[in-house]
């Protein structure tokens, strides 16, 4: 397992947002987490990147547990985090934005060319600054600077979020090119549950912080119709 | 001619000071959206490290280094040492702290070194030069612009050509992205406050000795003056900075010589109130984002 969650529970505060998650994303697998608004997914993601901290509970990255662990140290470790609203950094270009996904890495020159290789926009607009691009291609520069670090696991939040169909239809044929070719793990946040699932190895759904008792197999049928 | 002359070349060696001290402002607002009310007093007690050890040696330079390097120590610390543990729940908390090192540095300055004025000498000739009968500029003058200069072109060159400036920027603009990026935020901060602080000292070395000498208030109308260029600049925008302080100085140069220097605190305001009415983010401030 690249990834588990042993009984985790973090929250805002006193009161507890997740509670009691359990949870496993096999290596070279892309497990999603579905859920309304106010499930507790972006802060389950937060919490794995150590944006937040558990108050109890575990976090095993690759059978490491991160307890301890500086949030700026995880990206090194193979764990990157591709924010919901993207994150992308506005006031620079979109090679700086890159740059810095892989900025302590020897090979960030040749990572930066696949990049590139894999969002053909993002090399055409390469001196265009983060506030001039559209949806779309934030959200390409977003995953493109993650995996500037080479990530084994990639937590990525509502990455369709704002994003026209078709965009998002290439987004996950992307995420599913690279867990196929690259062995890329990744724990996927979505609303949109028929795109997520139609990549996903697993799902899970979520709900008031705690994940519920949903098969896969189950959610696919409802929203699939396989 | 030869006055007007003459005050365009005073007004640009002024604004020239203005300039560093401006940026220096810029700096720490963009690192930590803070404007450092104490900068004024931290490059005083820097000049007072610089007067120490020139007292000492002998040296000019020796003293220059001094500021240099105990302004950059000094901004680390109170980065280090008060900043980081001020509350930022409310933009006041940081000012209010700001004014309390002011009060605290300069109490502590007059304590240590006294509240008389002391002369300060410069290592060139501060006589100016006639070029076409026309009192122009002194070697001190060219000394202070190519000052100014170097501190500009070498944060010009680390912010935009090295990956520690990168991550300086990335870490200014969006602190929780830089960290899942790999960036240590903190590091980058004191890195700011001590490059701030650095070129608010200098600033501070190549102004004193063209007013009345050291005092603990020494700098505290050069802040007042600075600080405006930054807003009219922009006190998001380097550039801004050297330009609203040139512009300033020049400004100033012209009321002060065809007004009378009674006259120059007025201009400076009349300024700055046409800048905000006109562009109230100021001048080079960055266009706004694009909605996603």
């Amino acid at each position: 397992m690249i990834l588990q969650l042993e009984g985790l529970t973090a929250g805002y505060g006193a009161a507890p947002v997740l509670r009691d998650i359990h949870l496993e994303v096999p290596q070279g697998s892309i497990v999603t987490v579905l859920g309304p608004n106010g499930a507790g997914k972006t802060t389950l993601l937060r919490t794995i990147a150590g944006l937040l901290k558990p108050t109890t509970g575990r976090i095993l990255f690759d059978g490491d547990d991160l307890r301890g662990v500086r949030v700026e140290h995880l990206v090194r470790r193979g764990l990157a985090l591709v924010p919901e609203g993207r994150g992308v950094i506005t006031e620079l270009t979109v090679e700086e934005n890159l740059r810095l996904g892989g900025l302590w890495r020897k090979d960030s020159a040749a990572t930066m060319s696949e990049v590139y290789e894999l969002f053909e926009p993002l090399a055409r607009r390469n001196k265009s600054m983060g506030h001039q691009l559209s949806g779309g291609e934030r959200q390409m520069l977003a995953i493109g600077r993650a995996l500037m670090a080479r990530p084994r696991l990639l937590l990525l939040d509502e990455p369709s979020l704002g994003l026209a169909p078709k965009v998002t239809a290439q987004i996950m044929s992307l995420l599913r090119q690279l867990r196929d070719n690259d062995g890329l793990s990744v724990l996927l946040v979505e609303q949109n549950a028929r795109s997520a699932l139609s990549i996903a190895d697993a799902a899970v759904a979520m709900s008031l912080g705690r994940l519920a008792e949903t098969s896969s197999g189950d959610m696919r049928a409802a929203y699939l119709g396989s | 001619m030869e006055r007007f002359a003459f005050l365009t070349f005073d007004g640009l060696a002024n604004g020239a000071v203005y300039s560093a001290f401006a940026l220096a402002l810029v700096l720490i607002w963009r690192a930590a959206r803070i404007v450092n009310f104490a900068q004024g007093a931290m490059a005083v007690a820097a000049a007072y490290a610089a007067y120490a050890v020139t007292s000492a040696t002998g040296s000019y330079w020796l003293g220059f280094a001094a500021a240099l390097a105990g302004g950059m120590a000094l901004g680390v610390l109170v980065e280090r040492g008060v900043m980081r543990f001020t509350s930022h729940s409310a933009p006041l908390n940081q000012v209010i702290v700001a004014l309390g090192l002011v009060l605290t540095i300069q109490a502590g300055l007059g304590m240590l070194y006294g509240n008389e004025f002391r002369p300060v000498g410069t290592p060139f000739s501060r006589d100016a030069i006639d070029v076409g009968g026309v009192p122009l500029l002194s070697q001190y003058d060219v000394f202070v612009f190519a000052a100014v200069l170097t501190i500009v072109l070498l944060l010009a060159l680390l912010f935009t050509k090295t990956s520690t400036g990168l991550r300086m920027r990335a870490a200014a603009f969006a602190p929780e992205v830089s960290r899942l990026l790999g960036v240590n935020v903190g590091g980058m901060l004191t890195l700011g406050w001590a490059l701030a602080a650095g070129a608010g000292a200098v600033a501070a070395m190549l102004v004193i000795p063209t007013e009345l000498g050291l005092h603990p208030h020494a700098m505290d109308l050069v802040f007042v003056t600075s600080f405006t260029a930054a807003v009219i600049g922009g006190l998001d925008s380097p550039p801004g900075a050297v330009v609203g302080g040139l512009l300033l100085g020049l400004v100033l140069s012209y009321v002060s010589g065809y007004l009378g220097s009674s006259v120059t605190p007025i201009a400076a305001f009349a300024a700055l109130l046409a800048v905000l009415l006109a562009r109230p983010q100021g001048l080079f401030a960055a266009s706004k984002a694009r909605q996603a």
